[in-house]
């Protein structure tokens, strides 16, 4: 598909007038981070960024999802029925989505869109999103996505692609989904021979920019219960106090708890984020939990990520190298370091490499 | 302080070695600039990693509760506030502990220090009072005290309160602060106006729990947030919710908060939890002459029962 090349006007005007079209998020700076949001009419995200906060996982995936209702009044005919609630997604668009962040949603895909198991939820409002990513010219210190799947111009999961050279962008559509926003952003105006050579430099630098790398080639062969046994789960999970900032922040963490709420004799059947770090998030009926103590739910969170999904799907880790739990966990648990040690253990000498990179 | 780190790192091959305790915990070096990390020390090798500077905000008491072994911790005030907290509530032994104690200068606000810089910071590096913070372009080298916490900066008790040992002289309290600035412009506001604060307050919150689970004071098996049967808080971002949260934990923690400040130091978004915690501390002060953790030989107010203890606040 054609490369385009615009200023920042054009760029503005047509998220502007994409809008009519599409419902359009984006990242907004709130207070010291940026955080994506619906932009309002006349609001223009701000690209002035590296990355944000929060993942835009809580789009397509919202943190609290209301997905029945019922009602408890004997009189009525409806009594005790779960009635769905109306999962229609308007057309959304996100604009100024990492490269990294824009693998999660593949990622995620596996597990909510699979052919044994469809949750209506997430792919209808994913089905109903086109993702118009921003690349990035240069890397956070906590960056690891070179070795996570992507990279800083990855393309995977977009349905266009951004780059920023000076004050104008290229746009480069990836899918009929991408050319529709871009028609409907009235971007146009072809790049001149140069800009494929201009954006191949831009994209070189910027990974050289990517400064710290995980290892996860040795992570398929390893055998699952040497690792899940491995001695350093103990000392690794001393310092984590167990709350859910790592999940919550994750773009490819995707559990979930389903809770009824009840006000009066009507109520809701709603489902919430839920994080492996709690207790409850295996406490049994009976009262028993099998990951009791806080090491196995932390060696839990890095199995799942790093070993069960790399057995499961055979495709890489889940997880995109975007920093957010090592920069944002109070207590400094480091997943590059986690993830290199899981790497290299040898099971024999019970030895691993220690060092973060 | 970074002095100190040598003093530590001395005294835990010294009590390892003797057989004194089977663990010192402490910080390591974080892998990112203003983070440290919470550590523990079985070895010769293992306490050459403790360090100590201006990054060590987390309270190290939440590391000891129920513990079972005899534990030698790196703690400076407000963590020995919490350790003496800790050994009253019945949560560890005072004699499974050898307290190694860290009179504290106070701890740089890493919020407030990434807010003030546009780009990444990938350094910080301390020397004396001055903090050197730099990144791709830019260097800038500032005097610790406009860097400190919030709960730092209005500090009364930087030197530990109970120790087996001292890793530095003791520091000068400072006298010229008011701890309580912050409550007294709340305590002025109408009650819209509270109510609006509190509400733009507690938005931002994920529910990630970071504040309630890094506070050496919150270690109830089960919270009531996350008892199941039955069950008293939802689960969802429903403002209700969020608000019983945070001010029912704030007064659980009533006459035991010593103001350490770790809930706000480890939460992801930002939020001023002390807020809460602080006026419950202020009403302790004012009602019943009380800070949380200053003596082993007194029960705090709330669990004691006095004649003459104030009731004008019973409606």
């Amino acid at each position: 598909m054609t490369l385009i090349k615009i200023n920042k006007k054009a760029l503005d005007l047509g998220i502007e007038k994409a809008k009519s079209a599409y419902q359009v998020f984006g990242p907004v700076k709130q207070k010291n981070d940026h955080d994506y949001k619906r932009l309002d009419k006349n609001e223009l995200p701000d690209f002035n960024f590296q990355n944000t906060r929060l993942s835009p996982k809580s789009i397509i995936y919202p943190q609290s999802q209301i997905m029945f209702r019922y009602s408890l009044d004997e009189t009525s005919d409806d009594c005790r029925i779960m009635k769905e609630v109306e999962n229609v997604s308007a057309p959304m668009a996100i604009v100024g989505v990492r490269p990294c962040d824009a693998l999660s949603f593949p990622i995620v895909r596996r597990n909510f869109d699979s052919p044994e198991y469809q949750d209506t939820y997430w792919v209808k409002a994913y089905e109903a999103t086109t993702f118009v990513g921003l690349a990035c010219n240069s890397a956070c210190s906590t960056c690891f996505c070179t070795s996570a799947g992507t990279g800083p111009f990855g393309e995977e999961g977009l349905d266009v692609l951004l780059v920023a050279d000076g004050d104008d962008f290229y746009v480069k559509p990836l899918t009929e989904k991408g050319t529709a926003f871009v028609g409907a952003a009235g971007w146009s105006g072809t790049a001149d021979a140069s800009a494929g050579e201009k954006i191949e430099a831009l994209k070189q630098a910027a990974e050289t920019s990517v400064t710290s790398a995980v290892k996860t080639d040795k992570l398929r062969e390893k055998t699952t219960l040497e690792l899940y046994d491995a001695p350093f789960w103990q000392e690794e999970a001393f310092s984590c106090i167990n709350c859910g900032t790592c999940t919550y922040v994750c773009p490819t963490c995707w559990c979930f708890d389903v809770q009824d709420e009840t006000f009066g004799k009507s109520g809701i059947r709603m489902r919430n984020w839920d994080s492996c770090m709690f207790p409850l998030f295996t406490s049994h009926a009976s009262g028993h939990n099998p990951r009791d103590a806080k090491y196995q739910r932390v060696r839990q969170r890095f199995m799942h990520k790093l070993k069960y999904y790399v057995d499961k799907y055979d495709n890489g880790i889940q997880c995109v190298g975007c920093g957010r739990c090592i920069r944002l966990c109070p207590v400094n648990i480091d997943i590059r370091r986690i993830c290199n040690k899981m790497n290299s253990f040898d099971a024999e000498s019970c030895k691993c490499e220690t060092a973060a990179s | 302080m970074t002095d100190y780190t040598d003093k530590i790192r001395q005294i835990a091959k010294r009590v390892l070695d003797e057989g004194k305790v089977d663990m010192v915990i402490g910080f390591r070096a974080g892998t990112l600039p203003m983070m440290n990390q919470p550590h523990y020390a079985t070895s010769a090798q293992t306490a050459d990693e403790l360090i100590w500077d201006s990054n060590c905000g987390l309270n190290l008491a939440n590391y000891i509760t129920d513990k079972k072994e005899k534990i030698a911790i790196v703690a400076k005030g407000c963590d020995t506030r919490n350790i003496v907290t800790h050994i009253i509530e019945n949560k560890i032994k005072r004699e499974q502990l050898y307290i190694i104690g860290v009179p504290c200068t106070g701890m740089i606000d890493h919020h407030k220090i990434n807010a003030m810089f546009d780009n990444e910071i990938t350094r910080v590096e301390e020397s004396g009072d001055q903090i050197t913070i730099s990144g791709e372009g830019f260097s800038e080298t500032l005097p610790k005290p406009e860097l400190l916490a919030e709960n730092c900066a209005v500090c009364t008790h930087r030197n530990p309160v109970e120790y087996d040992e001292l890793v530095g002289d003791l520091v000068e309290e400072q006298t010229d602060v008011d701890p309580y600035a912050s409550v007294k412009k709340v305590e002025a506001m109408s009650p819209d106006e509270k109510w609006q604060y509190f509400e733009d307050l507690l938005s931002p919150c994920i529910r990630c729990y970071a504040c309630r689970n890094a506070c050496p004071l919150c270690y109830c098996p089960t919270c009531f947030v996350d008892e199941s049967r039955p069950q008293w808080v939802g689960k969802s971002q429903d403002s209700v919710d969020v608000r019983t949260f945070h001010v029912l934990r704030a007064y659980h923690c009533a006459g035991r908060c010593t103001d350490c400040g770790a809930c706000e130091r480890v939460c992801p978004i930002g939020i001023k939890i002390r807020e809460f915690t602080k006026k419950l501390n202020k009403d302790c002060l004012e009602l019943y002459g009380w800070e949380a953790g200053l003596t082993l030989d007194q029960r705090p107010p709330l669990d004691t029962y006095k004649a003459d203890d104030p009731q004008a606040f019973i409606k």
